[in-house]
């Protein structure tokens, strides 16, 4: 049976890992290489680094990190984060990871997708949607710009089009970061991932709001995700993974011991 | 000892290279035909799709050599998919080290891309095959395809995504893994390092 994958979630900034309270106050939690091997170790399916300076501020960011990462873990990560055209991507995949994911440049260029996926396939291929439910609309909107405070915004998307417009154009996963829910570790977004799954034909990721082991839980069995995705908690040490794990095999769900 | 990692120019090269590493073997990277016939073992890697990697080894003048190639030959996710006869993603011909046809999966309601760690059950006429010498049931791995050969006598392990594929495949020392070992922990760099004491 395919195992539900946990997947540590490492916002990375200036070469250090670093995590804030909903998208701000960004405070240092380590460094990169260490952290990437100690969640192997741990038991993680899979990591993400998500480079939260690249997309807002348009520099170009140096990604060496990329193959010190390659070169220590065993398991697979994607690196996210400033990936604007075939060329980014190809760099990256080539230093050895196995996925990148494309965010605020598919918004601004949509057929990035598509070439993404002719180049590459569409297992390399993740699309990361932040979504935030405004409650004057009752609408899930799709913003851009989430690494900058000062330069988010919001798009022409409702959330629910948007997710099914990536998969057409050739999204090989789709990674659903409720923007309500994170950093503030109430529990994930149930409601709208409930939605958001009914609507996606590939794997689908769960992002924001994870505080306790019951969370996890809940998400699997509730929303019927692929994988869930944390940060803080993990970081943090509020919940260690083996225990995770162990919580979630107790409940008769489909985990990697 | 020296392994080739056989440059497809497919996009999983440093990574496979790094999981020798971890083993302590420096394997080379190369296209180059006189460094593949005179390798002691061949990897052939792959992600993307058999067309455009098919096309990559013509362009490349790789084809032959790989066909006749007497070392032992390890192809891994697409590039296990290539040494079978005919793949469906693109409607192409491939190696045919080990019969085998590549289609599309058919998994029902489930999603596509098969993506995540899956369970490996070995094939009671492999369970002494020295490429899974301590793998067993309940061993996960790592998966990523949508593509995949149908269980038959060439195949050591199989996995059920849908419907039951071959997850390992091999034929005289022409061996297979539809999953990825270089990001399979500690279960896939068993396999690796079985390949490299593959005598077979």
């Amino acid at each position: 049976m395919l195992a539900r994958r946990i997947i540590p979630c490492l916002d990375v900034r200036d070469g250090k890992v670093v995590k804030g309270v909903q998208f701000r106050n960004h405070e240092i939690i380590g460094d990169i290489v260490p952290l990437a091997k100690a969640y192997a170790e741990q038991g993680a399916d899979e990591l993400v680094f998500y480079d939260i300076t690249a997309s807002s501020d348009g520099r170009v960011v140096d990604k060496s990190w990329v193959r010190r990462i390659a070169e220590v873990i065993d398991i697979p990560f994607c690196v996210a984060g400033g990936i604007k055209s075939v060329a980014d991507a190809g760099l990256i995949l080539e230093m050895g990871a196995d996925k990148i994911s494309v965010n605020s440049p598919a918004l601004a260029r949509p057929e990035l997708i598509s070439e993404l996926e002719h180049s590459f396939g569409q297992q390399c291929v993740v699309i990361g949607i932040d979504s935030f439910f405004d409650k004057e609309s009752g609408q899930y909107q799709v913003y851009q710009f989430t690494g900058d405070e000062s330069r988010t915004q919001k798009t022409r998307w409702q959330t629910l089009d948007w997710l099914k417009r990536v998969q057409e154009l050739g999204a090989g996963e789709i990674v659903l970061n409720c923007m309500n829910q994170d950093g503030v570790r109430q529990g994930y977004d149930l409601t709208q991932l409930q939605l958001m799954r009914n609507a996606c034909k590939v794997p689908l990721i769960a992002s924001g709001g994870a505080g306790a082991m019951q969370h996890f839980a809940d998400v699997f069995e509730q929303a019927d995700v692929d994988g869930a995705l944390a940060a803080s908690v993990f970081h943090k040490g509020i919940i260690p993974i083996p225990e995770l794990k162990a919580f979630l095999l107790e409940r008769k769900l489909e985990i990697r011991p | 000892m020296s392994l080739v990692i056989v440059d497809t120019g497919c996009a999983n090269i440093s990574s496979v290279y790094c999981a020798f590493q971890r083993l302590g073997v420096d394997a080379k990277v190369s296209r180059d035909l006189t460094v593949i016939k005179n390798a002691s073992r061949l990897l052939v890697p792959g992600v993307g799709a058999a067309r455009q990697a098919m096309a990559n080894l013509r362009e490349r003048d790789l084809i032959a050599t790989l066909q006749q190639a007497e070392q032992p030959l390890l192809g891994i996710c697409l590039g296990m998919q290539l040494l079978t006869d005919r793949s469906e993603e693109g409607d192409v011909d491939c190696l045919g080290l080990i019969p085998g046809q590549v289609k599309r999966m058919q998994v029902g309601d489930l999603r596509l891309p098969h993506m995540g760690w899956n369970t490996l059950q070995v094939e009671d006429s492999a369970q002494n095959h020295p490429l899974l010498k301590g793998i067993g049931e309940k061993d996960y791995v790592y998966f990523v395809h949508s593509f995949a050969v149908a269980p038959s006598d060439t195949t050591l392990a199989r996995c059920n995504y849908g419907s039951d594929f071959a997850a390992v495949i091999g034929k005289g020392n022409k061996l297979g893994a539809q999953f990825h070992p270089e990001r399979s922990g500690a279960v896939g760099a068993r396999l690796l390092q079985n390949f490299l004491a593959f005598n077979g």
